[in-house]
């Protein structure tokens, strides 16, 4: 405990057992952390990551052994695939009956070594101070991620005094990350910026999670080329900026995939060129030059090859680069970039987004999905904290709700884990209490941990749920629709789905549920100003929308889209 | 292609295993590996040999170095190097005929125990020359095979240590 006080953790997400009761009780002697009891232990991680993820800080569990353990084991992959910190300590079954098959024993170092950034068990206890300072700081610094730390029972028997005691600093020699970049390679990058005509930065989660957004606008200040956000990235540059042209991708607006397509200068910056963004990567940017900003090596040149790779943090480096274009006697040709951004424009005049759906009420006929993006965008002025789960929901709100701050867009991007999105809101409204948090979810996802509503009316918190109800799996849907010839195979539920409403209320929250677009605005007002409730808002929504546009798979490279249902471009 | 990869990594437990599932998890082969403490126990040295085309290597390096118990790696085949490997062999003492001892002559090697129906052998030599060596015996005159997996070092100048 006094350890990870000192790390200055205020709440701890976790369900007790076994083999973790020493240190349930030593939580109960104490103060100045507050546990919160999650109904699953998926919830716990989940919630933790919401925590970090918007507070920057690491989020911290506490789970019991066994099945303690695996049911942590989805949040931590979760945590891993977007680089989340976490710390997650669970108990062991005591030192000497480990191997031996004992009662709510797993081998949870092994279970969890594919997804964790590093773990650790404890032999002794006084190695634990320097085992959780050394946690957190694997788990914070570098390219963030998950740490375990797993404790045999007898390691925290309260009966057992040793002296305190753990390094004045840190200093792992075979952990030393990187900060700075090389100067060399980012003379060479300003270079090829300031020659190119065809830029564009490609900026992804790197820069929400390095806290590089303002260093991002700065750069962008100097230089006027057109911006795109992975989905992870989202928030890291202004929305309405001209210059900005909205998420790329798999479901990426066409001018941000097309440009990318034809660039001759690509600047990644804290992106990893994920086959969510790539397509196929042989048709990949065809006559691009590749600038590759990240902070963990391994993610350059590791799909595409770079042809100026610079490690580094990502503020660091994109500040050298500004330091550099400063000082640079080249000058970007603004000609060809106005040229550029007129073909971007006109792309987009082609196959934009269409951001004003909501202003057209479609009387007596469904809800559109991208209608109740808009109309939250609006109800909470762009403001509010944003978590959600996957599949289409997911992708309406990176499409149409304009992110104008890092770090308030929470999702499962990499892992694409459904139920991530309720708790992860807990960890988002206990860090910051006084600001809207909006849940936008789907009835599949929702389903996947709906038990956290219990967990919500306990720690009274007043999220807004907003479950985009198209009574079937969205994007799976939308898959069978496109290639398996309309054949939906475990894709919808036949008329078993809850009255969503009465669940609400039967977890002591608040229920609307919504069917017409006109009455969209009204419930949303009503739900906002219910401010401390927890408010879940069904809204039922035409359940033959997909999601357009999307990259046209497999062999298709980023400039072929489908832009509308039986319509490629 | 093959590539011999050298790792220093702490001595821990289950830092081996970090080794070996990344090559899993990400997907690579291991072809052969060799793992033991050097020096003040405090860190291990393990030979990794692995295929695959530069690309490939590199990603497979630069993962490896990833993992926090990692102090430094290596890919010995980007230089000049030494390599090399030790056989334990058992063979009844009737094979250990002239023919044997005229493919035994191009490596270092030593009787370990002789009697009069089993010879041990220990042999020494690169584990391509080994391969052949093998290769060119008669599988019905080896009775048992231990290979140490290939062990390396580079070249006068270029040192790896801590």
């Amino acid at each position: 405990m006094r350890a990870l006080r000192e790390e200055g953790v205020k709440y701890i997400f976790g369900y007790p057992g076994g083999a973790a009761l020493h240190i349930y009780d030593a939580l109960f002697k104490q103060k100045h952390i507050e546990h919160i009891l999650v109904r699953h232990e998926q919830g716990a991680t989940h919630a933790a990551d919401g925590y970090a993820r918007s507070t920057g800080k690491a989020g911290v569990v506490l789970v019991t052994s066994g099945p303690g353990a695996t049911n942590a084991i989805t949040g931590l992959a979760t945590a891993f695939m977007d680089s989340v910190p976490l710390v997650v300590i669970s108990g062991q079954v005591q030192s000497h009956l480990i191997g031996t098959d004992s009662f709510q024993e797993t081998d949870m170092i092994g279970i969890s070594r594919p997804i964790v950034k590093h773990s650790y068990i404890i032999n002794k206890a006084e190695d634990i101070p320097k085992v959780v300072q050394e946690a957190f700081y694997i788990a914070t610094t570098g390219r963030p991620g998950p740490v375990v730390i797993d404790i045999p029972k007898d390691m925290t028997d309260p009966n057992l005094k040793f002296e305190y005691k753990k390094p004045k600093s840190i200093n792992i020699r075979s952990y030393k990350p990187k900060i700075d970049p090389h100067p060399g390679q980012i003379k060479k990058a300003a270079r090829a910026l300031l020659s190119s005509e065809r830029p564009v930065i490609y900026a992804g989660g790197g820069v929400v999670l390095g806290n590089a957004s303002k260093e991002l606008i700065a750069l962008n200040k100097l230089v006027k080329v057109p911006v795109t956000n992975t989905l992870m990235g989202l928030g890291s540059y202004p929305p309405k900026d001209k210059l900005f042209l909205g998420m790329l991708g798999m479901h990426g607006t066409y001018e941000a995939n097309m440009a990318m397509h034809n660039a001759d200068l690509i600047l990644a910056i804290g992106a990893r060129f994920d086959d969510r963004i790539t397509n196929t990567p042989a048709l990949f940017a065809p006559n691009a030059k590749v600038v590759h900003i990240d902070v963990d090596p391994a993610s350059i040149s590791k799909i595409i090859n770079a042809d100026i790779p610079i490690v580094g943090q990502v503020k660091e480096s994109v500040l050298a680069l500004i330091k550099e274009i400063k000082k640079s006697k080249i000058k970007i040709d603004s000609e060809a970039l106005d040229q550029w951004m007129s073909q971007i424009y006109e792309w987009k005049r082609l196959h934009g987004l269409n951001h004003d759906l909501w202003k057209h009420v479609r009387k007596n006929q469904k809800i559109l999905p991208q209608v109740v993006v808009q109309e939250l965008y609006h109800a909470t002025n762009g403001d509010a904290w944003i978590t959600s789960d996957v599949g289409q929901h997911q992708m309406f709100v990176a499409q149409y709700y304009k992110f104008n701050k890092p770090r308030r867009w929470v999702n499962s991007g990499g892992l694409g884990t459904m139920g991530f999105g309720l708790p992860a809101a807990m960890g988002v409204k206990l860090a910051f209490p006084k600001d809207e948090v909006v849940c936008v979810t789907g009835e599949g996802s929702i389903q996947m941990c709906i038990q956290e509503l219990s967990t919500c009316l306990q720690y009274g918190l007043p999220i807004k749920i907003v479950n985009i109800n198209n009574e079937a799996l969205g994007m799976v849907k939308q898959w069978q629709d496109m290639i398996y010839n309309k054949r939906h195979s475990a894709s919808t539920y036949q008329n078993s789905l809850p009255d969503f409403v009465r669940l609400a209320e039967a977890y002591g929250h608040i229920g609307f549920k919504v069917t017409k677009q006109e009455d969209l605005s009204k419930v949303f007002k009503k739900a906002f100003s219910l401010k401390n409730r927890l408010v879940f808002i069904d809204v039922y929504v035409d359940p033959s929308e997909h999601v357009y546009p999307m990259l046209v798979a497999p062999n298709g490279s980023m400039k072929d889209m489908w832009v509308a249902k039986d319509k490629k471009a | 292609m093959k590539r011999t990869l050298a790792v220093l990594i702490e001595n821990k437990p289950g830092a081996l295993a970090r080794i070996v599932g990344l090559f899993h998890q990400r997907g690579y082969n291991i072809d052969s590996l060799n793992v033991a403490p050097v020096f003040d126990e405090s860190y291990s040295r393990m030979t990794v040999t692995t295929q695959g085309n530069e690309n490939v290597v590199e990603q497979i390096t630069k993962q490896i170095n990833k993992l926090i118990d990692v102090i430094k790696v290596s890919d010995l085949t980007e230089g000049s190097h030494h390599e090399v490997e030790y056989v334990l062999l058992k063979i009844s003492t009737k094979q250990f005929n002239q023919t044997f001892k005229r493919k035994l002559k191009y490596f270092e090697h030593h009787i370990i125990e002789q009697d009069n129906s089993i010879v041990v052998l220990g042999v020494m030599g690169n584990s391509a020359s080994i391969d052949d060596f093998l290769k060119s015996l008669n599988k019905k005159s080896l009775i048992e095979l231990s290979r140490s997996g290939c062990i390396g070092m580079h070249k006068s100048e270029k040192h790896l240590t801590i």
